[in-house]
């Protein structure tokens, strides 16, 4: 009767776990860009191909490894994002939210067009770092060792930038400048630079994830665009601008969908969107959504 | 305009820096809009050093945009605006604190993500010298037992009092004040005189916008009076009881 084949339950909550990961780590990036600036930003899911690129072509050209990669990339795509806020994004700050999105819109296709130019759509692959080649043997199944590494290092980078929002100084301007920007300014502090930054920062985290990815998928131009759906519908899931929310949902989802893969595989795609209007019918705001 | 006779006794207290650079705020023509809407009409103010002026006047006569217009929260500005010596008129709004100005906004502007600690520490300091948490906490023990509440689960005439430690644990010593007693209890209105009193003896320097002159009257050094935009009267605290009745017209009580 209970015929379950723990190995592949196992085996599909762990693939599960790693795109809950990336949906977590692309999710994050976009709800502190989206709580504190209040752009939805399209080309989320471009600049993490993007950092997956500059991850592969750092190794290939400059001799750049892997772990140099996880600072180098986040960086690089960090500052692409800094001079997209300061130079585009700002300057169209004050019009209606629908010029932003359209914006960050055209910017993905633009950059997405650039890679398929140049690289074609056919994928490249990343080789694993050798410190995490191999794996594990469980008693209930196998554990590759980059598997393990992707989800304890998402898990980290997630929630100490939680615990950076929520809990410092630092973080203390940032939820007050959403609310309150002018009065910010009148005490003294440099709103435009904060948001500057922190657009920055929320683009670098998806750069993070780019390199992440690289040696577990495909390294292709169209790897963001693919992901990026989901990881909006997991925004409006968890509550569109809430950055627990994100990363518990971006987890949750990716559980989720690694269950159904094991006890209904058509419906895998699906059961996100599917989630996601249950979610809105029941609580329009998300589930770590606060009600307007 | 300037009126040394008045601010003698005060300036006895505050030693330090008298002479010249006895003049604190210096606002000369002052033009203010929001959008196409003309607010200011050419306003002349001047502070001196351990001064408390008031602007006293209707609803909508400008009072609180000219609070506002010198920090530059206004849509667009002209005229002088002297900080400390410092002409603040094309400086960008985040520099002006940096002048030793602190505001206490009409809405209190208490934010409802922080608890009241992380709003006490928001401001960053301005000058070295501000009051230490301790201080503050020993003047406003309220503040002290609610300090891990949301910031905005806090009563009005708490909500008032977080307003203001928050601006002088920065150190700033140019206080604008809006509206700080509307709406609460007497004890309260009460307990922000006796605090306004001893950041006088401080030899803080005040600008206060009241509707209520009754709080004022006792403690402020000087009056304007303003109407449509413009500054229309200035009383000093000695012509006060002569001028009562004038005073009673602008404000329509």
């Amino acid at each position: 009767m209970f015929d379950i084949n723990l190995f592949a339950l196992f085996g599909q909550l762990l693939v599960g776990l790693i795109n809950g990961s990336f949906y977590a780590l692309l999710s994050l990036g976009l709800a502190i860009i989206f709580g504190l600036l209040k752009i939805i930003n399209f080309a989320q899911g471009a600049l993490y191909m993007l950092g997956a690129f500059v991850a592969l072509l750092a190794l290939k050209y400059m001799g750049i490894n892997y772990w140099a990669a996880l600072i180098v990339v986040p960086l690089t795509v960090g500052l692409v994002g800094v001079l997209m806020e300061r130079f585009l994004i700002r300057p169209i700050a004050n019009e209606d939210h629908l010029y932003s999105l359209l914006l960050t819109f055209g910017l993905a296709l633009i950059i997405q067009g650039t890679f398929t130019h140049m690289f074609g759509s056919s994928g490249l692959s990343y080789a694993i770092p050798e410190a995490l080649k191999g794996g594990m043997k469980l008693p209930f199944m196998y554990l590759p060792n980059y598997r393990a590494w992707i989800i304890i290092s998402s898990v980290v980078v997630c929630f100490s930038t939680w615990w950076m929002i929520e809990k410092t100084k630092l973080g203390a301007y940032l939820r007050a400048g959403t609310e309150n920007p002018q009065l910010m300014q009148a005490f003294g502090i440099n709103v435009p630079l904060i948001v500057t930054l922190t657009f920055g920062f929320g683009v670098a985290l998806a750069g993070f994830a780019g390199v992440m990815a690289a040696p577990v998928y495909s390294v292709s131009p169209d790897m963001g665009s693919n992901i990026l759906i989901v990881v909006f519908a997991i925004v409006v899931i968890g509550g569109m601008g809430s950055i627990g929310g994100a990363i518990i949902t971006g987890l949750g989802m990716g559980v989720v969908e690694g269950l159904t893969k094991y006890f209904y595989p058509e419906a895998s795609t699906t059961v996100i969107f599917l989630v996601m209007v249950i979610v809105l019918l029941i609580k329009p705001a998300g589930l770590f959504g606060k009600e307007a | 305009m300037n009126s040394p006779a008045t601010i003698s006794e005060n300036t006895q207290k505050t030693e330090a820096t008298y002479g010249n650079h006895n003049e604190k705020l210096r606002i000369n023509n002052l033009h203010a809009f929001y959008g196409e809407s003309h607010i200011l009409h050419g306003i002349d103010i001047t502070v001196h050093q351990g001064e408390l002026v008031t602007l006293l006047g209707r609803n909508g006569s400008g009072r609180s945009t000219t609070l506002k217009s010198i920090m530059n929260m206004v849509g667009k500005r002209s005229g002088n605006i002297v900080v400390n010596g410092t002409e603040t008129i094309d400086m960008a709004p985040h520099k002006i604190a940096h002048l030793g100005l602190g505001i206490c906004p009409e809405e209190r502007g208490i934010f409802a993500s922080l608890n009241v600690e992380e709003n006490l520490m928001l401001p960053p300091n301005v000058r070295s010298d501000g009051m230490s948490i301790e201080e503050i906490y020993e003047i406003f023990p309220n503040l002290y037992e609610r300090r891990t509440s949301q910031g905005t689960r806090l009563s009005g005439g708490e909500q008032q009092m977080l307003a203001l430690a928050r601006i002088l644990r920065t150190g700033a010593n140019i206080l604008l004040l809006d509206e700080i007693t509307e709406g609460l209890a007497p004890v309260i209105v009460q307990k922000l005189g006796e605090v306004l009193g001893l950041l006088k003896e401080r030899g803080l320097t005040i600008l206060l916008v009241e509707q209520n002159f009754r709080f004022a009257a006792p403690i402020a050094d000087r009056h304007y009076v303003m109407e449509h935009g413009h500054i229309v009267e200035e009383v000093l605290a000695s012509e006060l009881e002569a001028k009562t009745e004038l005073l009673n017209t602008y404000l329509g009580v």
